[in-house]
């Protein structure tokens, strides 16, 4: 099929009409950027498995780090990505019969499938707000260490984790987060934790029942359990107190698992979004009926690769950062 | 321009009347392998969690499998490929696997070498 400008073209073999890939130039030029997209997706994610291979012994555990589900208190990991991932792979079984829909000209149905379509698309990126909020927020609180690892507290009882509000103690400190108006101008101080490393330190030892949880994977494949001794001996490595996540400190264990988590749900989130963008352009298009007069929808074609492209990268950040 | 649809998909094991009723076959397949992860992600058996393949679990060697087949699915039908010209087809889908292929060795088996360097060098990192 023709691209957008018809220009008279010869058909002859020898006169640029033979069509070896049988494909126009906007497809193929979608295809190609897919590739290469799909290039720079893989670079981060072996980045990502670059980092997990150095540190394999310590790496958080994906199901202790994403456990919670919208309305719904408790431990369930898994059941919210799955969703997620439904919906995407949905959105793009929408976004398929609307390019079906195009072949067959029916005008209606396009407009109904791309409508179909955005939503899926928006409710993706709004549960992906959610995971970065949630994840973000945090949810026991940790210690950090020197040298950067992170202390967690499980109930010796129970064998679940320990929020520090659980067990630290309240001390009669007057410590307020410095404000730029209390003092020289330029300097104040960021996010305060909701206790001190010296709440959380006197907590612990006033409580017996608290062990300590470090970073390390034992061979079931569990996070390592010290004891009450060794606890105590452990504790005197921590230097501050971290709750949730950032670029720089990270409760669940490693820094660079928030890292790569940000940077890569970011950058995949960002194609939806502009994956939605683009879609609310074509689907404006249809309604005025541009595709009805150019006499084909090969845009929702194209686009529809650029989607379909997306709930295919999902797919891996899906296995990579969930599953594995 | 392909209007002309391959019906079937796993060989010509399961043939479609149309394409909207492949799609839905698709979709059918491709939510049962994703529900087959979540569940294997929930409980993970022992039998797949102890037992090693080429120094990975045997459950991650099933959940690597699972993802390329659902990313086959996607690409063949809904991104349609498989009613493309096989010389389309294979410059799309060769150059990424080499270079992807290529990228996931010599970057592991680095970050392998770093990892037995922090452990077995007198290098102190866990502090």
């Amino acid at each position: 099929m023709n691209t957008t400008v018809t220009t008279g073209t010869d058909e002859g073999v020898w006169d640029g009409g033979n069509r070896p890939l049988n494909a126009s130039y906007g497809k193929m030029m979608m295809w190609f950027f897919i590739v290469s997209d799909a290039l720079t997706f893989s670079g981060f994610l072996v980045s990502y498995g670059f980092s997990r291979f150095k540190f394999i012994e310590t790496w958080p555990i994906a199901d202790e780090v994403f456990t919670h589900v919208p309305f719904f208190h408790g431990n369930y990991p898994m059941i919210y990505v799955a969703f997620m991932t439904f919906i995407l792979i949905m959105s793009s079984v929408t976004m398929v019969l609307a390019v079906d829909a195009g072949h067959k000209m029916k005008k209606n149905r396009v407009i109904w499938y791309m409508f179909a379509t955005i939503i899926g698309g928006a409710i993706f990126v709004g549960s992906q707000a959610w995971e970065w909020a949630t994840f973000i927020k945090g949810d026991f609180g940790a210690l950090e260490t020197k040298g950067g690892r992170i202390l967690q507290f499980v109930d010796a009882e129970t064998g679940e984790r320990a929020a520090l509000a659980d067990f630290s103690k309240v001390l009669p400190e007057d410590r307020v987060k410095h404000e730029s108006s209390e003092g020289v101008w330029f300097m104040q101080e960021g996010h305060q934790t909701s206790f001190s490393l010296n709440e959380v330190v006197a907590g612990f030892k006033a409580t017996p029942n608290i062990l300590i949880r470090t970073e390390t994977i034992n061979e079931e494949g569990e996070k390592t359990l010290l004891s009450r001794q060794e606890s105590l001996v452990k504790l005197k490595d921590a230097v501050q107190v971290v709750e949730g996540a950032n670029l720089i400190h990270n409760e669940y264990g490693s820094r660079l698992f928030a890292d790569f988590f940000f940077f890569i749900t970011g950058f995949h989130g960002f194609h939806v979004f502009s994956g939605v963008i683009i879609n609310i352009i074509i689907f404006l298009n249809i309604i005025l009926g541009t595709y009805e007069r150019r006499g084909h929808y090969e845009m929702v074609e194209k686009v529809g690769l650029y989607w379909h492209f997306v709930d295919l990268v999902w797919v891996f950040v899906f296995t990579f950062f969930y599953l594995v | 321009m392909a209007h002309e649809h391959k019906l079937e998909i796993f060989r010509g094991l399961w043939k479609f009347k149309s394409n909207v009723q492949k799609i839905w076959g698709v979709l059918a397949f491709l939510s049962l392998v994703t529900a087959v992860e979540v569940v294997l992600g929930i409980y993970k058996p022992e039998i797949f969690t102890k037992n090693y393949f080429i120094g990975m679990k045997l459950l991650n060697w099933i959940f690597i499998i699972l993802t390329l087949v659902k990313a086959y699915y996607i690409a063949w039908d809904f991104m349609h490929l498989r009613d493309e010209k096989s010389a389309l087809r294979r410059s799309i889908v060769w150059t990424p696997i080499f270079l992807i292929c290529y990228l996931v060795f010599i970057l592991l088996f680095e970050a392998d070498y770093i990892y037995t360097v922090f452990k077995e060098g007198y290098f102190a990192w866990n502090f």
